[in-house]
């Protein structure tokens, strides 16, 4: 959707501010948030995708006004509410909760991650490194990471990372339609025009789907 | 204290409202945690360990030691610009928002610097949680458009001849930065020339 989330390009923000020998959370409750958002994917599964799209939802005056870990509040309550786990909301994903993660498991979890690489033979990719593409100019109402600076601009295919779920899809419940990832080289002029260095370049990592022969 | 030493709580007006307002969501997150406990769900336990893990072991100085051995290993350094997941998971780094790593090199030709415009995506088991700056509207919103009067705000300025490159890592590739080694370091040891790598050098805001 074309959130106040897609921040890229936008001005009037001012200088970016930051704090000297900043400590990694700046109050208890940022630490527990964190540790939640970890935590609960063990016993009531979400995705990143998930996560995301509930963020993206938060009205922008809200969204401006909130701190990440207020945003992860946020987004984890209406994602625990759809699923009927906590009350209040539409329960609209009820799901049966799995056991939650032991605490001497957690470090092995940590390191583990969760791989969301998939197996190269589930998609055949469509171009090659050094294709010219041009980036869709498509306004989905759903979650997407086709950042809306990039739309309807020509660049060049610079690495095929391999096969990834489609996050427009996977956020939906529609399934992960597997497909290629690659990062697109833009040119900072083609991006933002003659003012622009000439020899800078912007790379993002796109989805297939988001692209077609330029 | 903000980077041009003015300290943003003094902007701030409204600290009573402030304070309120944390109490709100501390309440709020005790909430949902309790919810959650009572539902079997969450073992508490677990949440500390969480906790301890991201405050106390994942920062930069695990990506610090990434790059010193890159700068006194070639084959290390080789390996790293062509498979960094394999070559970070060699010093036994890896894990969650890590899973699939990319390490670009700052040559006196190119300076890379990362960012993700849409959320906050971040290297986690090389630099840890990120900070709130770059978290924030104005780098997200600024560094793609305009990199240089970004990196120069933090005070590095990039000579016109050297190509700025910009990574939106917007999909399921986390970057680091592989600054330059300084001059005049040869005769340092890995762990000295690690002591010299900072977070911003390799997020690609700090030269090194």
């Amino acid at each position: 959707m074309d959130g106040i989330h897609d921040m890229g390009g936008m001005d009037g923000f001012g200088r970016v501010e930051r704090e000297a020998n900043e400590p990694v959370f700046h109050a208890d409750w940022e630490r527990r948030m964190l540790a939640l958002s970890l935590a609960v994917p063990f016993a009531v599964p979400y995705s990143d995708d998930h996560l995301r799209r509930e963020i993206e939802r938060i009205p922008p005056a809200d969204y401006l006004r909130s701190s990440y870990y207020e945003k992860w509040l946020i987004a984890l309550e209406s994602l625990m509410k759809e699923r009927g786990i906590i009350p209040g909301g539409t329960v609209t994903l009820p799901v049966t909760p799995g056991a939650p993660i032991e605490a001497e498991a957690v470090a092995d979890a940590i390191k583990g991650g969760f791989p969301t690489r998939r197996d190269d033979k589930e998609a055949t990719a469509r171009f090659v490194v050094g294709a010219r593409v041009r980036a869709r100019n498509i306004h989905p109402k759903h979650h997407t990471r086709l950042p809306r600076y990039v739309r309807g601009h020509e660049g060049v295919i610079h690495t095929d990372l391999g096969v990834f779920g489609f996050p427009d899809w996977n956020s939906e419940g529609k399934g992960h339609k597997p497909q290629h990832c690659y990062t697109v080289r833009f040119s900072q002029q083609i991006l933002w025009g003659r003012e622009a260095p000439a020899g800078d370049s912007l790379y993002v990592d796109l989805w297939e789907d988001y692209l077609e022969p330029a | 204290m903000s980077a041009d030493g003015k300290d943003p709580k003094q902007d701030h007006h409204h600290d009573h409202d402030h304070d309120a307002e944390e109490k709100g969501l501390a309440l709020r997150v005790k909430t949902l945690e309790t919810l959650l406990v009572e539902k079997g769900l969450v073992d508490p336990a677990a949440l500390d360990r969480f906790v301890e893990e991201y405050e106390t072991r994942i920062g930069p100085k695990n990506g610090a030691r990434v790059v010193a051995r890159a700068w006194t290993d070639p084959a290390f350094k080789q390996r790293l610009l062509t498979d960094a997941t394999a070559a970070i998971r060699e010093l036994g780094l890896s894990g969650l928002q890590g899973e699939n790593m990319v390490a670009v090199e700052n040559t006196e030709r190119v300076h890379n610097v990362i960012v993700c415009t849409l959320c906050s995506c971040y290297p986690w088991p090389v630099l840890g949680l990120p900070p709130v700056w770059y978290k924030s509207a104005a780098y997200r919103s600024r560094v793609v458009k305009e990199p240089r009067g970004v990196l120069q705000e933090f005070g590095l300025e990039i000579p016109p001849g050297t190509e700025v490159r910009v990574w939106d890592s917007s999909a399921e590739i986390r970057y680091m930065v592989l600054p330059r080694r300084p001059a005049g370091t040869d005769n340092l040891s890995e762990a000295a020339l690690a002591a010299l790598v900072t977070r911003d050098g390799m997020v690609g805001t700090a030269a090194v």
